[in-house]
C-alpha cells in the first residue's frame, strides 16, 4: 500500500511533465499539421541556456525565464527561416529537415558544452513528504505539478478566451477561410511554434533535475513517451495530451516500481498499441462532422 | 464610397489557357451586381482573384481607385473586401459564436472588443434567428442552410464595403435561398453595401440585383439592368440555358 501511494504520487509528477511535453507536440501539430521530430533537441537548447544563466546569476528563476524566452525565439527562427522554406505539399521533406536539425543541435551542444552529464540541482528538496509514515510527493514534485497546472491553465485561457487564441485555432483548422477573414495565418503558425517550443523547454527544464542530469540527449526519452501520450490522447486534442500524459506517467511509474525500469517503455508501447487498435485517431479525437 | 473596378484582368492556372482574359468590369458604390454564367465561365476564378487567391497574370483590381493587386488576401480584407466562398465555408470545429467573432478579429482596438463586438454579433443574431438559437453549437452540427447563414453573417459582421458571394444558394431549399437573398438585399439597401453575387440560380440572383453581368469563357458577354436581362429570352437561351 505504501509503495502504491508513493508510486502513484511520483507517477503523477512525472506524468505532469509528460503531459506538458505532449501538449507542446499537440500545439505544433495543430498549428503546422506536422509532428516535430526535433522537439526534444529544440527543447534541450533552452535548458542549456537556463543552466548557463542560473550558473552565472545564481537565480533559478532567471534561468527558467530565459529558457522560456529562448525556447520561443528558437521556435520562431526554426519555423520562419527553416521549415517555411521546405516544400509543404507532402510531410516528408519537413520530417527529414527536422531529423537533420536534431543532429545539428545535439552535436552543436556537445561541441559547445561537452557530451557529459552535468548535474542540475532542483530549486526545491526532492525528499518526499511523509504522511503517516508513507512517502508521498516531494516539494519539487509539488512545484512541478503547480507549474504544469498553471501553464496548462494559461494556455487553455489563451486558446479559448482570447482573440489571438481564436485566430490560432481557426488558422489551424481552416487556413484559407481564416485568411478570407483577415487572419494572418503565417503569423499564427509562427506563434504556434513559439508557444510549443517554450512549453517543451519548460517540460525539459522540469524533468532534468529528476534524471541523470543535463546532456544533449536528456529530453529524448521524454519525447518518445510524450509522443506516445500525444498519439494516445489524439494528436489534435490538448485535453487528450493532458489525460494521456498523466496516464502514461502513472503507468510507467507503477511498472517501474512493481516490475522493472526496463519494462516501463514496453508497457507504454502496449498501451499505445491497444489504443490505436481500438481508437486509431486517439482517445480524445474530434467527433465526426455532420456532412448532410 | 466603394467602387470596385476590374481592369484588363487575366487569370490562369499553370501553363493553361487563361480562365479570364482581359476582363473589364465596374461595380459602382452601393450596387448589387449579379454575376451569371454556366459552369466554367470563370465566376469563381474572378471572385477568388479579386481576393488574391487565384494567380493573376495581368491587369488590376482597384477599390475606390486604390490598386489592390499587390496586396495579400489578409490586407484586402482590411481594405474592405469580403468573400463568402462556395460551399458553406464555416470553420466546423468552432461554435457559431466563435465563427462570428472570427469575422471581426482583424479589427484593431475597441472595435474588436467587448460592447462594440457584442453589438455587431447581436445584430447578426437578429438578422438570422436560427443562429441565435444555436450560438453555442459547433459548426459541424449545423445544417446546410444554417451554415450558409453563418458564412454570410460572418462576412457581414466585419462590416465590409464590398461583399463578394460565390453561389450562396448552392444545394439549399428555395425557402432558405429566398430568406438569404432577402437579408442580402435589405442589408445592401440599408448600409450601402456593394455586392457582387455569383449565381447559377439566375432568377433568384436577378430578383435582388440592380444589374446582371453574364460571363462566358472568361469574357463579359452581356451587362444590362437586371429586369432587362431577365426578360431577354434569346440571351437566357444562349448563355444561361433556360
Amino acid at each position: 500500500m505504501e509503495r502504491l501511494v508513493f508510486l502513484l504520487s511520483t507517477g503523477l509528477a512525472r506524468g505532469a511533465v509528460l503531459a506538458l511535453f505532449a501538449l507542446s507536440l499537440v500545439i505544433v501539430y495543430r498549428a503546422a499539421r506536422a509532428v516535430n521530430f526535433a522537439q526534444a533537441a529544440m527543447a534541450i537548447v533552452p535548458v542549456y541556456v537556463a543552466f548557463a544563466v542560473t550558473s552565472a546569476s545564481g537565480s533559478y528563476w532567471l534561468g527558467l525565464a530565459s529558457a522560456l524566452v529562448v525556447g520561443a525565439l528558437l521556435g520562431a527562427v526554426v519555423e520562419r527561416w527553416l521549415l517555411r522554406l521546405v516544400p509543404q505539399d507532402n510531410p516528408l521533406p519537413g520530417i527529414i529537415v527536422a531529423i537533420g536539425l536534431v543532429m545539428v543541435l545535439q552535436a552543436g551542444l556537445a561541441i559547445a558544452f561537452g557530451p557529459d552529464h552535468r548535474p542540475v540541482h532542483a530549486p526545491f528538496s526532492q525528499r518526499p513528504f511523509e504522511i503517516a509514515g508513507v512517502g508521498v510527493l516531494s516539494p519539487y514534485d509539488l512545484f512541478v505539478l503547480v507549474v504544469a497546472a498553471v501553464v496548462m491553465g494559461s494556455l487553455a485561457i489563451l486558446f479559448n478566451r482570447t482573440s489571438v487564441g481564436l485566430q490560432l485555432r481557426a488558422a489551424a483548422f481552416a487556413p484559407e477561410t481564416s485568411r478570407l477573414l483577415g487572419v494572418r495565418v503565417p503569423r499564427m503558425v509562427t506563434l504556434g511554434w513559439m508557444l510549443s517550443i517554450a512549453t517543451a523547454a519548460l517540460a525539459a527544464l522540469l524533468l532534468v533535475p529528476t534524471g541523470l542530469g543535463l546532456d544533449p540527449h536528456a529530453a529524448d526519452v521524454l519525447f518518445v513517451n510524450a509522443f506516445a501520450a500525444a498519439v494516445i490522447g489524439g494528436l489534435d486534442s490538448p485535453v487528450g495530451a493532458l489525460v494521456a500524459g498523466l496516464v502514461v506517467g502513472v503507468l510507467a511509474s507503477l511498472v517501474t516500481g512493481y516490475a522493472s525500469a526496463a519494462t516501463a517503455p514496453l508497457a507504454v508501447l502496449a498501451l499505445l498499441t491497444v489504443v490505436l487498435l481500438v481508437r486509431p485517431h486517439g482517445l480524445f479525437a474530434a467527433r465526426e462532422a455532420r456532412t448532410a | 464610397m466603394s467602387t470596385l473596378t476590374i481592369e484588363k484582368l487575366t487569370v490562369g492556372y499553370g501553363d493553361g489557357a487563361p480562365v479570364l482574359d482581359g476582363l473589364e468590369l465596374e461595380v459602382p458604390d452601393g450596387a448589387v451586381v449579379a454575376l451569371l454564367g454556366a459552369n466554367g465561365a470563370g465566376k469563381t476564378t474572378l471572385l477568388r482573384s479579386l481576393m488574391g487567391l487565384a494567380p493573376v497574370r495581368d491587369g488590376r483590381v482597384l477599390l475606390d481607385g486604390t490598386d489592390l493587386t499587390a496586396l495579400s488576401t489578409e490586407d484586402r480584407v482590411r481594405r474592405g473586401l469580403a468573400l463568402v466562398p462556395e460551399g458553406r465555408s464555416v470553420v466546423v470545429e468552432l461554435t457559431v459564436a466563435e465563427n462570428l467573432r472570427l469575422g471581426t478579429c482583424w479589427k484593431k482596438g475597441r472595435k474588436n472588443k467587448g460592447p462594440a463586438r457584442e453589438a455587431a454579433v447581436g445584430q447578426m443574431y437578429e438578422l438570422f434567428e436560427p443562429l441565435a438559437r444555436r450560438r453555442d453549437a459547433a459548426g459541424h452540427t449545423l445544417s446546410g442552410g444554417e451554415r450558409q447563414m453563418l458564412a454570410l453573417a460572418r462576412a457581414l459582421v466585419g462590416e465590409p464595403d464590398v461583399l463578394l458571394l460565390d453561389e450562396p444558394s448552392l444545394g439549399l431549399a428555395p425557402l432558405v435561398v429566398a430568406q438569404l437573398l432577402g437579408v442580402l438585399r435589405d442589408q445592401a439597401a440599408a448600409t450601402g453595401l456593394t455586392v457582387l453575387l455569383a449565381e447559377q440560380n439566375v432568377t433568384g440572383a436577378l430578383s435582388v440585383a440592380d444589374r446582371g453581368v453574364v460571363l462566358s469563357l472568361g469574357e463579359v458577354v452581356a451587362d444590362r439592368p437586371a429586369a432587362e436581362l431577365a426578360a431577354d429570352p434569346a440571351l437566357r437561351h444562349a448563355y444561361l440555358g433556360f
